[in-house]
């Protein structure tokens, strides 16, 4: 029989590889109920790993397996962590424009979208602007200025009306020789919500991309330091950064070098699980509305956009969803990414004309929360 | 001292659930042994599950269980310090101060550190149980609270110590046992869900749910307490009318269900029983009337 600290450690390092947490401090937790059970007892011993090294419902079908094969007395096979996700460049025809442009209809009868897979690493040109689109841009920024939707911070401010603030009267009045004189009230501080933009820069969302990067412009511009942009197509690109430029135009030369994936394909679920495991998850979509700019034309897997959605809509404060199609007459959400995503959207809007944005923008602002 | 809970702990989690079971909760083996090593190991429980499968029950039944009183903290968004942990009761103080005045006392710093003295110190929950011992901490719904709160809770449930600023540090003289539950409409902090033992709390299976009804509702027969179980596994089944259900019942609605058929006298559950008690079952009206169109035929059947 092998040595039980070494039997624990290996155990670990299974769970560890097959995507369950089994931190350092649960290992120890894992020690400390061993001690506490018969450890000659599978279901002892099951349950004093489950309940100490899983901390996700998630995480359970992974344990029962590692536990399972590591405790049937075969030697433990390490189960590979799946590989980084490498992008591979391969020679697909292009779908020709008139498949494209049909496919921008969404007949009804399709419901797999076929978007182009493959990643056109170009440079797009965002210089060429119009002058009506400038005087969009303007008054994006305008509209957005000071409407970002505010919650209760739990720390206090003094207000001149409200609860009584106990700590501050009671000095006063002690400076006071004992006499109350006046009463001071505090309040909860507001604080503004966080602001999470995902744009899509697929190629079929190449008409709108540009417009909706100026968007997340105006509202990094105007939502303070909390704001975050990102970009998603075949790869996630963080462009805050690069958004924080005071100058629209300067902004989006910045955002046009950092995004390598323009007019490419789309990877939604796996570019949003990518977001939430990096980001979402430890902190950035915690109580924040998270707007995705997206036709939802979904290359990959739409069951793991579903299970990501699902995800980030129990994260997030509010999830808002533009698609850009919407606006279309007769618009319904078939496509397979589109119609897996639609339970765990709250607000849904279309986001392609500068009055659409504004709408989208009074959203952000001034939307009613989903758990008031 | 600081052995008291651990020395009250049964011998084993069978002996536990043994325990639980005379206070009329039947844990399964998971949930015993996580009770068991909760109190041996005086670690924090965390139970999610959907709501209705037992999560507050449990921890009253666990304050009974250690003949311990249950401290109970609701969260909610926008809970804070003030009403999680401790606040000063204003008016006394200035009763006090008045007092003080009246009686000619002059000495400031003394009123001043009368002020700040712990019977003006009004303990909420988290500070009650650290200064209550032994107790049961109900930490319920923590999901519903701001993440914020979760980074103090994790403080307090670390090291069970409160320091105040004007009275300094109150330690507890042995860890309350604390019960955390969610729902999970928000994911939880790793962090916090580390510190605790974890467990994932399912519904009951038709055997454990036809106990609880009979040792809960004694009056039920057999027949009736089968019955009801079968259709309530039925209303949860993932296939049932494709998953569409808004509320799938708890244990909690089923034997609200039961108590209501036995008030009615009902020796069984028919289609017409049935239709006019779904409402002790059903939440949401969406629900009841997808199940009625479906037919409560095809809900009762095979009992």
């Amino acid at each position: 029989m092998r040595h039980l600290d070494e039997t624990v450690v290996g155990f670990a390092r299974t769970l560890r590889a097959a995507g369950v947490g089994a931190h350092l401090d649960q290992v120890h937790a894992f020690f400390r109920a061993l001690d506490e059970v018969d450890v000659l007892k599978e279901s002892d011993v099951y349950w004093a790993g489950r309940l100490t090294l899983c901390a996700d419902p998630d995480d359970l079908p992974r344990y029962d397996r590692c536990f399972a094969a590591y405790f049937s007395g075969e030697t433990p096979r390490l189960v590979r962590r799946p590989a980084p996700p490498v992008v591979i460049f391969q020679q697909v025809p292009l779908p020709s424009r008139r498949e494209r442009e049909q496919g921008d209809d969404e007949p009804a009868d399709v419901r797999l979208a076929t978007a182009s897979e493959i990643e056109v690493l170009r440079q797009r040109d965002v210089a060429r602007l119009n002058a009506a689109e400038r005087a969009e841009i303007n008054r994006l920024i305008a509209m957005l200025d000071a409407s970002t939707e505010e919650r209760r911070s739990r720390r206090f401010a003094p207000a001149s009306s409200g609860r009584l603030d106990p700590r501050r009267t009671v000095r006063a009045v002690l400076r006071g020789g004992g006499e109350v004189y006046r009463l001071h009230h505090r309040t909860h501080r507001r604080r503004p919500r966080r602001v999470v933009l995902l744009v899509d820069v697929s190629g079929s969302m190449s008409p709108y991309a540009d417009a909706l990067l100026r968007f997340a412009h105006a509202a990094v511009r105007s939502g303070g330091r909390t704001t975050e942009v990102f970009s998603v197509g075949t790869r996630l690109t963080r462009l805050t950064r690069e958004l924080r430029h005071r100058d629209p135009d300067t902004a989006i030369t910045a955002v046009s070098a950092a995004i390598p994936d323009w007019s490419g394909g789309t990877r939604l679920g796996a570019e949003l699980k990518e977001f939430l495991d990096r980001f979402g998850r430890p902190g950035m979509a915690r109580g924040a509305i998270v707007v995705i700019a997206s036709d939802g034309w979904e290359r990959g897997d739409a069951g793991l956009l579903a299970e990501q959605m699902a995800h980030l809509h129990r994260l997030a404060h509010r999830v808002v969803w533009a698609n850009p199609h919407k606006a279309r007459p007769g618009y319904q959400p078939l496509t397979a990414g589109m119609a897996a995503a639609l339970p765990y959207i709250d607000d849904f809007v279309a986001g392609h004309s500068l009055a659409a944005l504004d709408e989208l923008a009074a959203m952000i602002g001034t939307g009613t929360g989903r758990r008031g | 001292m600081t052995q008291s809970t651990v020395s009250r702990t049964p011998a084993s989690p069978a002996a536990l659930a043994e325990l639980l079971d005379q206070h009329e909760y039947l844990p399964d083996d998971g949930l015993a042994t996580a009770c068991f090593l909760a109190l041996r190991m005086r670690r924090p429980l965390f139970l999610e599950g959907e709501a209705g499968v037992g999560k507050t029950s449990l921890a009253t039944t666990l304050a009974r269980v250690l003949g311990a009183p249950l401290i109970r903290l609701q969260c909610y968004e926008g809970l804070d310090a003030a009403q999680a942990l401790y606040d000063w009761d204003f008016p006394r103080q200035l009763l006090h101060l008045r007092a003080a005045e009246a009686a000619g006392v002059t000495d400031v710093d003394k009123i001043e550190s009368e002020l700040y003295d712990r019977r003006f110190l009004v303990a909420r929950p988290l500070l009650r149980a650290i200064e209550t011992t032994p107790s049961v901490l109900l930490v319920d719904e923590v999901d519903r609270a701001d993440d914020e709160f979760e980074a103090f809770l994790l403080e307090v449930l670390s090291d069970f110590t409160i320091s105040i600023p004007e009275l300094g540090t109150i330690h507890a003289e042995e860890p309350p046992v604390v019960v955390v539950t969610s729902n999970r409409t928000r994911e939880v902090h790793d962090a916090l869900k580390r510190r605790c033992l974890y467990h994932w709390l399912e519904h009951p299976s038709f055997e454990r749910e036809v106990a609880i009804i009979r040792r809960r509702l004694p009056d039920a027969t057999e027949g009736l307490a089968k019955r009801v179980a079968h259709a309530a596994q039925r209303l949860r089944a993932p296939d049932f009318l494709d998953g569409d259900l808004l509320k799938p019942p708890g244990v909690a609605e089923t034997l609200d269900w039961t108590e209501a058929l036995v008030a009615l006298g009902a020796r069984d559950l028919d289609p017409d029983t049935a239709a006019v008690t779904l409402g002790a079952v059903l939440k949401y009206r969406e629900d009841t009337e997808r199940v009625l169109k479906r037919g409560l035929g095809s809900l009762l059947d095979g009992a």
